[in-house]
């Protein structure tokens, strides 16, 4: 070894190694005497105890659940609640024959053939000692059934537990989710041993985002179990220590969604495949958040049959499908504000200045026209009138002039491309096209080029741009605080089980829009109010009667593309081939409560049927209950316009 | 100076020339004693096997055909001899780093951690590679330094052993690392690391408890605090230590009989074939039963012990000694924590528990015990 000046000393080093081998031999009996010190402890001075625990008499730990914590609206309304019932419960380690006992339960139908695989799998998963709840909810009639026959299913037992209840049924099943037998996948995400003796377990919504809460913490207690397995006192004269610990209940949710406001929201999209959320723009809070069709999650709760479940999921109306925050759309003229003020920070276009409108836009050197829904054209038109009016034309320019990236990156600041950060999982991004985006979209060279006419039509919400109902609200509650913004939230706060405390979660702030001068929210926002207040205002009769005022957008999305010189004619179009309607607003227009994004699959007309929708929300939120009654007078009546927006 | 504890076949050259199976021993370069030893344990093994794992017959022989394989494999490794084995090591360790490195980017995950590589045909754990691979690389690091080992030496072996105890924590394999950490440390210790080191190194890790408890996973903390008090989540992490108590208090001194034990065969008592087997010996064959098996394993270690005293050079008797002692450390930890001394740790019970790779990795380091004890150094110095 270089820079060694020591040598080896071999003799000096045999020495050395047999002290260190004694030194080992030292420590390997000192381990020996503590090993036979603890055996003999456990073997001899503490065998009768063992002895007790583990011949004839033994302990079994039985788990108690927790009741599952309640979900309730912000006014405390109850949306989820707990309820009694009776369910099935199969000990394997007590059940002499698994297989046989199932089929049995077949022939007895209590238990569904379909099921079978299910059953079996879950009771694999669980521990041989576990109780493992084979069939949820049964009814008085199968209650009698099973206990006339009780003696033939040794292992099996009827139990009363509680189980998730909705009063509601479908209202906010979107939001708040359900609950449903643990399954396989559940079992890699969840302590199997807090969820012992835990039937139901969160499978969407706020009843999955906030399952730690929920859920609570699982007690137990020791029972004494003869060799059959059945409960004793005691036997002889020893009475092993029998301890218990009581379950800690979940953890009581208020959302930040109202009730009343959900309902009404519900009610006004009856029979139509739709969305809606409704935030308040000053602090992020979801009041209301709308898919429809809605469906009964009580039946998740109880355990669908096969049958009842394909039912579901085969719906060509897709209840399950969350449309406000999994559903797509293209945004269309709904954007246009966003635009607008994308048009004035960037310096490519001033408030006053106005663009010739003739029905049809075309780019230099270029053959190809660009339509406007009007097909006379607006005339001379400014912003505030471009938007009140929505003129496809004027923006059609602008946003040729402005370029893709430069627009993706100013509206990319509202939250649209990238998830909002609701919390509950699921969410969907959505698309915000740039040239950059689209080269990482498509595997083919030729696929990736961006062409200057795509950039025209994004500039009405036309093309590849997709926003989600719930980006939608979030970008429409940032334009009515002038570019603040706040995460969108379910849940307001948590009621801690053990301390009765009540937490509230703070609104969590995100980065805000900056513009170069605040006057230019005046310049969109007040074409917003005129798009309701103006004479030529698109949506002109969504503001009637209404003692607060709007400010809005309308907007429709093709589904179905029309081609170069052919008419657009609706009798043509089948219904699920026509334009989504689709409406944005918020109110009062110089102090915003509440904003809101209204999708109607296949509605047509953003004002003809959107607007309307979100005027009867606005309504039951902003009005006392007297008021309201009148205001849905005033409106009900006037006759779709032109087929325009 | 003479030592006199030689085993029986080489006590005197009349005898040796006198035994055909001495001779057969010698040509295949065995140990006599520790092969009886080693035979021994595993025989009994076998016994216990067969009644935890439920009079299953299929069980029975897939162990016993590893048995059979580990002493093919021992066999094998006593066929090399030490110098070999020392020109190896330092190749040997570096392959064993890069197949951790491996793992971590393409590794399995089976039960929840990153441990197996698969390579098509057999998937193996290549942290079960370092158990033996460490210990000799330190060994033949250490070969011709001047011992006790200088400060730079020191850092140099530290560096070894930290690379793959990291990598294999990383996996993460709390148990393992700590095991392949010992068998790297062993070798240092019997270097004659000098005692303020040992004492420092003690204070450095007392120290580094609150830190290291950061980093642990969930599951990892929860069998720690488990440990402290079982009786704290008995459905969950504790139930492990209260049915394995159960079950060896039950026993009592002379056991419930073969094939008797109500703990384990009512599958109260988890993972009684594997690590737990421990107390369906206790269960079993009570106090008496434990006695007897820890008498075969302390044969196994005075033999192993005496092989290394008698090593011929450094390199020898650093591994035979570093070997001998992982064996105890192993057996230590397992009957500690099935016993309710130690924390939940996954390390089976040596030769006994149920599984092959460590059968393979135990009988390959008893092969190096005998090379190294064939070659031993016939004169004394």
């Amino acid at each position: 070894m270089a820079g060694s000046v020591r040598l080896k000393d071999h003799w000096g080093e045999q020495r050395l190694f047999g002290r260190r081998i004694i030194a080992a031999t030292v420590v390997i009996l000192l381990l020996v005497g503590a090993l036979f010190a603890r055996l003999f402890y456990l073997q001899v001075v503490k065998h009768e105890y063992f002895s007790d625990l583990s011949q004839g008499n033994r302990i079994r730990i039985e788990p108690l659940p927790p009741s599952r914590g309640l979900i309730l609206d912000r006014n405390g309304e109850p949306l989820a609640l707990n309820r009694p019932a009776y369910q099935l419960e199969l000990v394997r380690e007590q059940t002499p024959d698994v297989e046989d006992t199932l089929a049995r339960l077949v022939e007895l139908e209590l238990l569904a053939a379909d099921d079978l695989e299910r059953v079996r799998r879950l009771i694999k998963a669980r521990r041989s000692f576990d109780a493992v709840p084979i069939r949820l909810q049964l009814s008085e009639e199968e209650l009698a059934r099973f206990a006339v026959n009780r003696p033939d299913f040794p292992g099996v037992e009827v139990r009363p537990r509680l189980t998730r209840h909705y009063p509601k049924l479908g209202t906010g099943v979107h939001a708040i989710g359900y609950v449903g037998s643990i399954s396989e996948a559940d079992q890699e995400r969840i302590d199997v041993a807090n969820y012992a003796g835990t039937t139901l377990i969160g499978k969407l919504g706020v009843e999955r985002a906030y399952e730690d809460d929920l859920h609570g913490e699982t007690g137990y207690q020791q029972l004494l179990v003869n060799a059959q397995g059945r409960r004793v006192e005691r036997v002889g004269l020893s009475t092993p220590e029998l301890t218990r610990r009581e379950p800690v209940a979940g953890n009581d949710l208020y959302l930040a969604v109202d009730a009343r406001l959900q309902q009404a929201a519900e009610g006004a999209l009856a029979g139509q495949r739709a969305a809606v959320v409704a935030i308040d723009p000053r602090n992020g809070d979801v009041l209301a958040f709308v898919s429809t069709p809605t469906f009964d999650p009580n039946g998740f709760a109880r355990g669908l049959s096969y049958a009842e479940y394909a039912a579901l999921s085969t719906d060509i109306d897709v209840p399950l499908y969350d449309r406000a925050l999994r559903g797509v759309y293209p945004p269309g003229s709904t954007i246009k504000p966003l635009v607008a003020l994308a048009a004035l920070q960037l310096g490519v276009e001033r408030p006053e200045a106005r663009r010739l409108c003739r029905g049809a836009f075309q780019l230099p050197g270029s053959s190809h026209r660009y339509r406007d829904w009007k097909k006379t054209g607006h005339g001379s038109v400014d912003m505030h009138m471009a938007i009140a009016v929505s003129c496809d034309v004027y923006f059609y320019g602008v946003s040729a002039e402005m370029g893709i990236d430069r627009m993706h990156d100013f509206l990319a600041q509202f939250g649209l491309g990238d998830k909002v950060g609701i919390d509950i999982a699921g969410e969907r991004k959505g698309i915000l096209p740039s040239t950059a985006w689209k080269r990482g979209a498509f595997k083919q060279k030729s696929a990736q080029v961006w062409f200057p006419g795509e950039t025209v039509i994004a500039g009405i919400g036309q093309g590849y741009m997709l926003a989600t109902p719930l980006q939608l609200a979030h970008a429409t509650a940032a334009i009515a605080m002038r570019g603040q913004r706040f995460k969108p939230r379910l849940v307001k706060a948590v009621r801690d089980a053990r301390t009765g405390a009540l937490r509230e979660i703070p609104p969590e702030p995100l980065p805000a829009v900056e513009v170069n001068d605040p006057a230019y929210w005046d310049v969109i926002i007040g074409g917003m109010v005129g798009v309701t207040n103006d004479p030529w205002g698109t949506a002109r009769r969504a503001q009637i009667g209404a003692p607060y005022r709007i400010a809005g957008k309308t907007g429709t999305a093709q589904v179905f593309t029309v081609g170069q010189n052919e008419k657009y004619n609706e009798a043509d179009v089948a219904e699920r081939l026509r334009d989504h309607a689709l409406f944005v607003a918020f109110a009062p227009a110089d102090d915003p409560k509440l904003a809101v994004a209204v999708v109607v699959e296949n509605g047509r007309s953003g004002s003809g049927t959107a607007a309307p929708i979100a005027r009867k929300i606005f309504d039951a939120y902003l009005l006392p209950p007297d008021q309201q009654a009148a205001a849905a007078q005033a409106t009900v009546a006037a006759p779709a316009p032109e087929g325009e927006e | 100076m003479r030592i006199d504890i030689a085993g029986p076949g080489y006590s005197s050259r009349a005898q040796r020339t006198l035994t055909v199976s001495g001779r057969v021993l010698e040509a295949l370069h065995l140990d006599g004693p520790l092969l009886l030893a080693v035979l021994a344990v595993c025989t009994a093994g076998l016994v216990v096997l067969f009644s935890a794992a439920g009079e299953d017959v299929g069980v029975f022989l897939r162990q016993a055909a590893r048995v059979g394989l580990g002493l093919g494999v021992m066999v094998a490794v006593a066929q090399v001899p030490p110098r070999v084995l020392r020109a190896v090591a330092p190749w040997l360790y570096a392959a064993g780093v890069l197949l951790l490195v491996a793992v971590a980017l393409v590794g399995d995950i089976a039960m929840g951690a990153q441990r197996w590589l698969d390579l098509g045909v057999i998937r193996f754990q290549p942290s079960e590679i370092m158990k033996i691979a460490l210990p000799l690389a330190c060994a033949w690091y250490l070969h011709d330094r001047p011992l006790p080992p200088d400060f730079r030496t020191l850092l140099v072996l530290a560096v070894a052993i930290l690379v793959p105890v990291l990598l294999i924590a990383e996996q993460p394999d709390l148990g393992t690392s700590l095991l392949v950490a010992a068998g790297g440390a062993l070798v240092v210790l019997l270097a004659g690391l000098q005692l303020r080191y040992i004492l420092g190194l003690g204070a450095l890790l007392a120290g580094a408890v609150p830190v290291l408890w950061h980093f642990l996973h969930d599951y990892q903390r929860q069998r720690v605090l488990t440990f402290l008090n079982p009786q704290n989540d008995p459905l969950g992490a504790g139930y492990h230590t209260i049915q394995s108590q159960i079950a060896i208090g039950s026993g009592g001194v002379f056991g419930k009989g073969y094939m008797n034990g109500s703990q384990a065969h009512l599958e109260f008592l988890p993972e009684r074939s594997t690590d737990f087997i421990f107390a369906v010996i206790g269960e079993e064959w009570g106090l008496v039963g434990l006695a007897v098996l820890m008498v075969l394993y302390l044969f196994v270690l005075a033999r192993g012990m005496y092989i290394a005293v008698q090593g011929q050079d450094t390199f020898c008797r650093l591994i035979a000694g570093a070997l001998t002692l992982l064996f105890a450390v192993y057996i230590f930890v397992n009957s500690g924590m099935v016993a309710g001394l130690l924390p939940v740790v996954g390390v089976p019970l040596p030769l006994v528990s149920y599984g092959g790779t460590s059968m393979v990795t135990l009988m390959a380091g008893f092969g190096i015990l005998m090379s190294v004890h064939s070659r031993r150094k016939l004169v004394a110095t």
